[in-house]
């Protein structure tokens, strides 16, 4: 999506007050997702405050923060999957390439947004359709061409080799790293220009979070990547931005770098070292 | 001090005997129905009562292949009136019902499901055969069907409920609008329960005696379509053991046989499905 001609760093936009230091300003093209002012409510409760963010093009961002912060509510107004919790409801801007996301249709967004979930959830289906479960949807005739975007989706996962041999086998006979691989290829098939990933990794083994990680360094060049973590290695590893929540706000955005060896607020210090969260 | 101990040891055995014998008393019901109903009908089972007619009082032989069919055309009807009905149902209230009205349809449900089978027949006689003037295997059938729709519902629903919201969640995300997720994934992860519960249900109206009575009454010939009075199995073990004569006691014992065989065999296809585990899933 035009990425190759902006390869300078996409910056956050400055956020003076909300978020810490001002950054550099976006470059010309905008920021691929652009939330504005977002209030989130579970019925009566408040819980995200007044959000301001920017996910730049084709770069992994990480939202870090302890359990109950709002980061991975966040996360889920991006694709709007919280509307499937009744009395959910966000305000505020969410712009897809400047795009108002609150008005777009939402299947529409979900398939140029994709997500993967914190518990890998293959459906009880073999490999092969789960994979095209996502193709099919948006109407793919079966065929030769619906098996070559398996293959592809699945190689873009880095599940392939492992697979390729019984693509008719159900999917739950898949080990836990590798139904969390095979949800990433589902996610892939369509073509997201954005995925979501929340907590990945968490019910994974080191082998297996290693895996994803690395395949996640493969994906950035092809899609902008938004990834919960608990983990905070991992945030300081993969991405190169990383934004901090607590308590339903976002207290601190910056590079990974600046977030992790240098941040500008007492609260984002306090959890990076470990004094609380 | 010892006492206490011997005190609480024999408490502890009595008890857990106890159980154990109820547990027993169950099993072993079942087995002497079986048993007595394979001792006093046993004999009679033979080829001619699997496809002969009823024959003339006085003769003996004959056979209950009219009662056979006509109680599947019965259950044929009644899965078509029931199943349908209380399968969507089950669906909008497991996956589209806000909080008040499916709360107030699982009640109806529930009452709908505890009304006696009597009641039933004597709605179908109202329904269809007092305006056609006639008994009919549709009459029976309805009755039946009526019966099914409540034990269908609320066994769609159950199933419906205990597939993972993660797996509603992972189609959506894809970009399925909710009743492509709910068809293409979330039915087919509960399909094997719900079929399980359907065939459940058609065993359970299938030994059905009062809603038939005066709705698809009896017939002693071949029923022809479904307008006609219509043979069926538990209404012939009913006419047939308050009868005076002696063979058409025995052949009653000999019908229970056959019903109990084919509702046995019924439950335990459904657990035969229901055990066997994911299979690897076609394309």
């Amino acid at each position: 999506m035009g990425g190759s001609a902006t390869r300078t760093v996409m910056a956050p936009v400055p956020q003076p007050d909300k978020a810490g230091e001002a950054v550099p300003a976006t470059k010309p093209g905008g920021p691929k997702i652009a939330v504005r002012s977002l209030n989130f409510y579970y019925g009566p409760r408040q819980i995200l405050f007044d959000i301001n963010l920017s996910v730049a093009e084709k770069k992994i961002t990480a939202l870090i923060g302890p359990s109950g912060c709002g980061k991975s509510t966040f996360l889920r107004t991006l694709n709007r999957m919280y509307e499937t919790v009744p009395r959910a409801r966000a305000e505020g801007e969410l712009l897809l390439d400047g795009e108002e996301m609150l008005g777009m249709d939402v299947a529409a967004l979900r398939r140029r947004v994709g997500m993967v979930f914190q518990k890998s959830n293959p459906f009880p289906k073999s490999i092969f359709e789960n994979v095209a479960y996502g193709l099919r949807v948006n109407g793919h005739e079966p065929g030769k061409r619906l098996a070559d975007l398996v293959e592809h989706s699945l190689r873009r996962a880095a599940l392939w080799d492992e697979v390729k041999d019984h693509l008719h086998k159900s999917a739950h006979a898949l080990s836990g790293g590798q139904q969390q691989r095979l949800c990433i290829a589902r996610g892939l098939a369509v073509d997201p220009e954005v995925l979501l990933l929340d907590e990945p990794c968490s019910a994974l083994d080191p082998i297996a979070t290693a895996k994803i990680e690395e395949l996640l360094f493969t994906l950035k060049d092809s899609c902008t990547i938004v990834i919960v973590t608990h983990n905070m290695q991992q945030a300081a590893r993969v991405a190169e931005f990383t934004g901090f929540f607590l308590l339903g706000k976002l207290i601190e955005f910056n590079e990974s770098r600046v977030i992790f060896k240098n941040p500008s607020r007492k609260e984002t210090e306090d959890y990076i070292t470990g004094r609380f969260g | 001090m010892n006492y206490r101990l011997l005190w609480r040891k024999t408490v502890n055995n009595i008890m857990l005997a106890l159980t154990g014998v109820c547990a027993l008393v169950t099993v072993a019901i079942l087995f002497f129905i079986l048993g007595y109903l394979v001792w006093n009908g046993g004999r009679d089972i033979n080829w001619a009562f699997l496809t002969q007619l009823p024959k003339p009082v006085g003769e003996t032989g004959g056979g209950m292949a009219n009662a056979i069919v006509g109680s599947a055309k019965l259950l044929l009807v009644a899965a078509l009136v029931g199943i349908p009905v209380g399968f969507i149902g089950g669906v909008y209230l497991s996956e589209f019902g806000g909080s008040a009205f499916p709360a107030v349809v699982r009640y109806t449900a529930d009452l709908l499901n505890g009304v006696p089978s009597i009641v039933m027949g004597i709605f179908a006689y109202t329904v269809v055969v007092l305006p056609m003037h006639h008994f009919s295997a549709l009459a029976g059938g309805l009755a039946l069907g009526v019966m099914l729709i409540p034990i269908v519902l609320r066994t769609t629903e159950e199933f419906l409920r205990a597939v993972p919201q993660s797996l509603r969640e992972g189609a959506l995300a894809l970009g399925a609008n909710k009743w492509r997720a709910i068809s293409s994934v979330v039915i087919p992860a509960a399909f094997r329960g719900i079929a399980t519960g359907m065939l459940l249900s058609l065993a359970r109206v299938a030994g059905e005696t009062a809603p038939l009575l005066f709705t698809s009454f009896g017939n002693r010939f071949w029923s022809h379509g479904f307008n006609e009075a219509t043979s069926s199995l538990p209404v012939m073990i009913y006419t047939y053991a308050i009868s005076a004569y002696e063979d058409w006691h025995r052949q009653a014992w000999a019908a229970g046989l056959v019903l109990l065989a084919l509702v046995l065999v019924a439950n335990i296809g459904a657990r035969v499905i229901l055990a066997r585990r994911q299979s690897p899933a076609r394309g």
